[in-house]
């Protein structure tokens, strides 16, 4: 069931979309995203216990390619786009596994 | 108080295709760092996945290799996370409806005893990139994301670190046999997870389960697990409690330590993968499949007899591993001499490997070496005597039979002159044995013919020298 | 007539009979973009040198003459859709230098048809939008009132062409991003059928519901645009392999015994007078030329707009996490990658993304999955299923685009849900999968802005969707109205 939005914790959905929000982006968005839930809680008006979700807009299946070998793209290409590059790699902060 | 473990093993397979799963770039190990992209791989904005049917068909070979049920509908999910490795922050994966599901793989003890692991799932789903670590900051190379990457996940059936190693070699020896991945750990080809954990021996209830990540050998899981089998069992005989924690094993200290423990768990977050279509499994194409399942062993073993001219006996030898087979075929097929091929392995290559405590994947001779070293002999430009030398120093060393054979200049003489010359000089020097050949006594050319040996420090082409022998004996 | 002002079969007659160049029709737009644009600012990006040597490579190679479909013609590109070389920014600051490295399946179809690929046109960030004012480079005008916001997402596409800044421009259709600002500028909108034209290379919004369609100023126009981009493309696992019938050549067919049906539940109070008056007419014109009128219903209609802000902002939130600073993008510095994802993503959305994002991973996260996204997808079924039934009884559904006419700069920022509530009747279309087209149909008398008219037919029905339109278009003369600028 759609649940107490008063429990709506934002910074933690921030944190799972890994998106910095500024106090006041926090509780504008939370504000607004209640009026959003408080709203889309009409679904649970209707009775859906005996409908399939639609997965897909059209009933196609078995979409495959063969195991082929294309050409790949230009390294210096990819890599002009790179806010940091360097050993032709893409750089980033040290990763702490 | 008695304890026993329970272990489940995650196995990540990265499989034999020639494109990635998802695009059409090469999956080729070893490349230049982040030659093998494209806009797809890359998670570039805009881009769509289309599946690769081969990973699609391996996947199913493999259940039915395992005996599993192959899913009639299967679908693709977005499992969702942030990491610099994923290019999209969201991985094509499979979560409620795989590709395959339940399955057995049956293991050999030490003791000689069978025993059957159950598997609850193989799926499919796309590699991530790799990560290099530098002092201040990390590079990532995507030649590996995208790969298509087979999970297989164990149910806790498995008791002591024995079972966990039988377990992954009869899995590889499966997926190898399949031509389903080359299994080889050093290249990331296999990759494995484990889950322990320790109980009172009657209960039925688990234990707290750890995860062990950084086993890079097959070895360092059956050394990590009896790491951590015994880690566990001691903390519960002194009444402390094991946490539920991710621990990384170092195979250099022998040791498993917590790893950097994460805020939050993850949470995926799966949903339907919208991009991509159901795979939908017919009868048709199950049996069709059917038909490609690998060669059994006694179906192999008529064929080598047949195909490589080999006596039963030896071809028994060869077939009782996937692994061993197929070294022996790489090798056979780059030689003239099959059989030739296979009395080295049976012999000095298997010989060798026992007396080192070493499994044929980790023979540092090659099969393509042996096959080198075979048409060496062959051609006589060393002896066969000679050759287990080679071998030998091959085995040690790692180095190519003609490498050897040029360092340590054991390459035959089989030019006239210089054999004259040592004919001729063991001749001079024996007169007693000369003098019994002629006087009828045959076997007397033997002890001339080692002479010869010696004298040109085992060098001189043996057939050669006889008939040089010979001549000079009997022409006066 | 000014040569800007043409339509695209107007110009391929001129062109064929070699009046006009192709570089004479590029200058022409560019010089009319000179003219406006400066007011309108409908474009983003605009190479003029590039624009005219593409034309006079065609000029040179006789494309214009030979019966390519859209030879010597400029068409203009949504901000959304990736043409190599070309920057590609959705409106957005994270990609604010980014350079597109390849070519949309439907650029390399315009390509081929022998298109001149003009310029790039504004947008609402990442397609999140009904008004182009959540573009970070500020927002398309009206061309009709200058005051007024021209609908969106694609507002700069629709303005454009509306201003004859273009002969059609391409843009993306997830929620009603094409037919609304149609309806709202006064030109031809086509979203097709979901599968019908690749996704190859549109900046995904939500996955399941983004199409890519034509502006037009006619509909004859929009048949041929659809024409060239429609078809299977092997890099689009959704693309649908069905033939594609030449459009253009049932236009004319009539609708004499053709069903239309008319869903209560989109004749509501609350909706504009005039918007009530101008689609009542439209309707009864259609039943003057032959058409028959069927009372339907589409009972769930209520419920559109819930269903859609949970999926398509489920499957953005997963589709925009790629926007990370690690392989292009703008980034900011972080302290390790976790904070440089947060700061990066923080300093480049805007805040209507930003929402969005925040909407669509609550609906995914654990505990809150069945309660939202699952049942949301349900009631997408039931959705879809009353299209399915209404089709049984009547050949094109016909709607108002929307229940307003354009509204000011401004007016509906403050309230994100009234602004969803906006898009009540484009959005069904989207989940159901179906097919549409808005075209003009009148104006509102003071100030005089355009009212949108919305032809819906089955799956891979466009033929006759576009038939009932064109056949509507050629009894009535809104399709020559210009706004004065």
């Amino acid at each position: 069931m759609a649940d107490d939005t008063s429990k709506f914790d934002v910074s933690y959905v921030a944190y799972l979309a890994r998106m910095h929000l500024t106090d006041a982006e926090k509780e504008n968005i939370s504000a607004q995203l209640n009026d959003i839930l408080a709203y889309v809680a009409k679904l649970n008006e209707l009775d859906v216990s005996q409908v399939e979700p639609t997965a897909h807009a059209t009933p196609l299946s078995n979409v495959l390619r063969k195991d082929e070998v294309q050409p790949s793209i230009d390294r210096d290409k990819i890599l002009k786009n790179a806010p940091e590059q360097a050993r032709d790699l893409f750089i980033v902060p040290k990763i702490v596994e | 108080m008695q304890y026993e473990a329970v272990i489940g093993l995650e196995v990540h397979v990265q499989l034999k295709t020639k494109s990635k799963m998802f695009c059409g770039c090469a999956t080729e190990f070893g490349a230049e760092p982040n030659t093998h992209v494209c806009p797809v791989c890359l998670g570039y904005p805009g881009v769509l996945p289309v599946m690769n049917e081969d990973a699609v068909r391996k996947t199913i070979l493999t259940g039915l290799m395992i005996g599993s049920d192959v899913a009639r509908f299967s679908k693709w999910d977005r499992k969702n996370y942030f990491y610099p490795d994923m290019p999209k922050n969201y991985q094509i994966s499979q979560y409620d409806l795989p590709l395959c599901v339940r399955g057995a793989v049956e293991i050999k003890l030490e003791d000689g005893q069978t025993k059957k692991i159950g598997v609850t799932r193989a799926h499919l789903e796309e590699d991530v990139a790799k990560n290099l670590h530098f002092e201040t900051t990390s590079g990532v190379d995507f030649n590996r994301a995208g790969t298509p990457l087979m999970e297989i996940v164990s149910e806790p059936d498995m008791r002591t670190a024995e079972d966990a190693f039988a377990y992954l070699t009869a899995l590889k020896e499966i997926l190898i046999s399949g031509g389903i991945s080359d299994c080889d750990m050093e290249k990331g080809q296999l990759r494995c997870d484990s889950n322990v954990s320790v109980r009172p021996v009657g209960q039925k209830a688990f234990g707290e389960k750890v995860e062990i990540k950084n086993m890079n050998t097959i070895s360092g899981v059956r050394r990590a697990l009896a790491y951590e089998i015994e880690r566990q069992k001691a903390a519960l005989q002194k009444g402390e409690k094991v946490s539920q924690e991710t621990r990384r094993w170092d195979d250099a200290t022998g040791k498993t330590s917590v790893m950097r423990t994460k805020e939050y768990a993850h949470d995926y977050r799966y949903f339907p993968e919208p991009d991509l279509m159901p795979v939908v499994v017919s009868e048709d194409m199950i049996a069709e499949m059917r038909k490609l399942l690998p060669e059994l062993p006694e179906a192999k073993r008529q064929r080598f007899v047949k195909q490589y001219g080999l006596p039963e006996y030896d071809a028994g030898v060869l077939v009782a591993s996937a692994t061993l087979a197929a070294f022996y075929e790489r090798a056979a097929e780059r030689s003239k001499n099959p059989k030739a091929i296979s009395n080295w392995v049976t012999t000095e290559l298997l010989g060798k490997l026992a007396e080192a405590k070493k499994t044929i994947d980790e023979s540092p001779v090659k099969p393509e070496q042996l096959a080198e070293l075979v048409s060496l002999i062959e051609s006589g430009q060393i002896s066969g005597k000679i050759g287990k030398e080679v071998f030998a120093e091959m085995f040690g060393s790692g180095k190519g039979a003609s490498m050897v054979v040029k360092e340590k200049g054991m390459v035959q003489v089989s030019d006239a002159g210089s054999l004259e010359g040592f004919v001729e000089e063991a001749i001079a020097r024996n007169p007693k044995s000369v003098a019994d050949f002629r006087a009828g006594n045959e076997a007397a050319i033997n002890f001339l013919k080692g002479q010869v040996m010696k004298l040109s420090k085992g060098k001189a082409n043996p057939q050669l020298v006889g008939e040089i022998l010979l001549r000079k004996l009997e022409g006066g | 007539m000014s040569l800007h002002a043409l339509t695209i079969h107007e110009l391929r007659e001129k062109l064929r009979g070699g009046d006009v160049s192709a570089r004479e029709a590029t200058q022409a737009l560019l010089d009319r973009i000179q003219a406006v644009d400066g007011k309108l600012k409908a474009y983003l990006w605009l190479n003029a040198e590039d624009a005219l040597a593409q034309a006079d490579a065609i000029d040179r190679s006789g494309i214009a003459k030979n019966g390519k479909l859209l030879g010597g013609v400029p068409i203009a590109i949504k901000d959304v859709i990736n043409v190599d070389g070309q920057p590609c920014t959705c409106a957005s600051k994270i990609l604010k230098r980014h350079t597109s490295v390849y070519d949309a399946f439907v650029v390399q179809r315009l390509r081929e048809a022998g298109a001149i690929l003009l310029g790039r046109t504004n947008m609402d960030e990442f397609a999140m939008g009904s008004s182009t004012e959540n573009s970070s480079w500020g927002v398309t005008r009206n061309p009709w009132d200058l005051e007024r916001i021209p609908g969106g997402s694609s507002g700069g596409s629709a303005a454009a062409v509306a201003a004859d800044e273009a002969f059609a421009a391409l843009g993306s259709d997830t929620g009603g991003s094409i037919r609304q600002p149609a309806a709202l500028c006064g030109c031809v909108g086509l979203k097709p059928t979901y599968g019908r034209v690749s996704r190859y290379g549109l900046v995904a919004f939500a996955s399941s519901l983004d199409q890519i369609g034509p502006f037009t100023k006619d509909v004859a126009d929009s048949a041929l645009m659809l024409r060239v981009l429609a078809g299977h493309d092997r890099c689009d696992s959704t693309s649908v392999p069905q033939s594609v019938p030449d459009y253009t050549a049932t236009l004319g067919q009539g609708v004499k015994g053709l069903r239309i049906g008319l869903p209560k539940e989109y004749f509501i109070d609350g909706m504009d007078r005039e918007v009530d008056a101008a689609v009542r007419a439209a309707i009864k014109k259609l039943q003057d030329l032959g058409a028959e009128v069927v009372a339907i219903s589409l009972p769930h209609t209520d419920y559109a707009v819930a269903v859609y802000y949970l999926i398509a902002t489920a499957e953005a939130s997963a589709n925009l996490a790629r926007f990370d600073g690690v392989r292009y993008g703008a980034r900011v510095v972080g302290e390790d990658v976790i904070d440089m994802y947060g700061k990066t993503r923080g300093a480049g959305f805007g805040p209507e993304v930003k929402r969005r994002i925040i909407l669509g991973t609550y609906a995914l996260s654990a505990g809150y999955y069945d309660a939202y996204y699952l049942r949301a997808q349900k009631v997408r079924t039931l959705i879809r299923q009353d299209f399915e039934k209404a089709f049984e009884n009547c050949d094109v559904i016909v709607t108002p685009t929307s229940p307003e006419v354009a509204f000011r700069i401004g007016e509906k920022t403050d309230d994100p849900l009234k602004m969803y509530l906006s898009d009540i009747f484009t959005i069904s279309v989207n989940l159901a999968g179906i097919c549409g087209v808005s075209l003009p149909c009148g104006f509102t008398k003071s100030p005089r802005l355009p009212i949108g008219l919305q032809v819906l037919g089955k799956p891979f029905d466009e033929e006759t969707v576009l038939r009932v339109a064109h056949m509507y278009e050629q009894a009535t003369e809104w399709r020559k109205q210009r706004p004065s600028l």
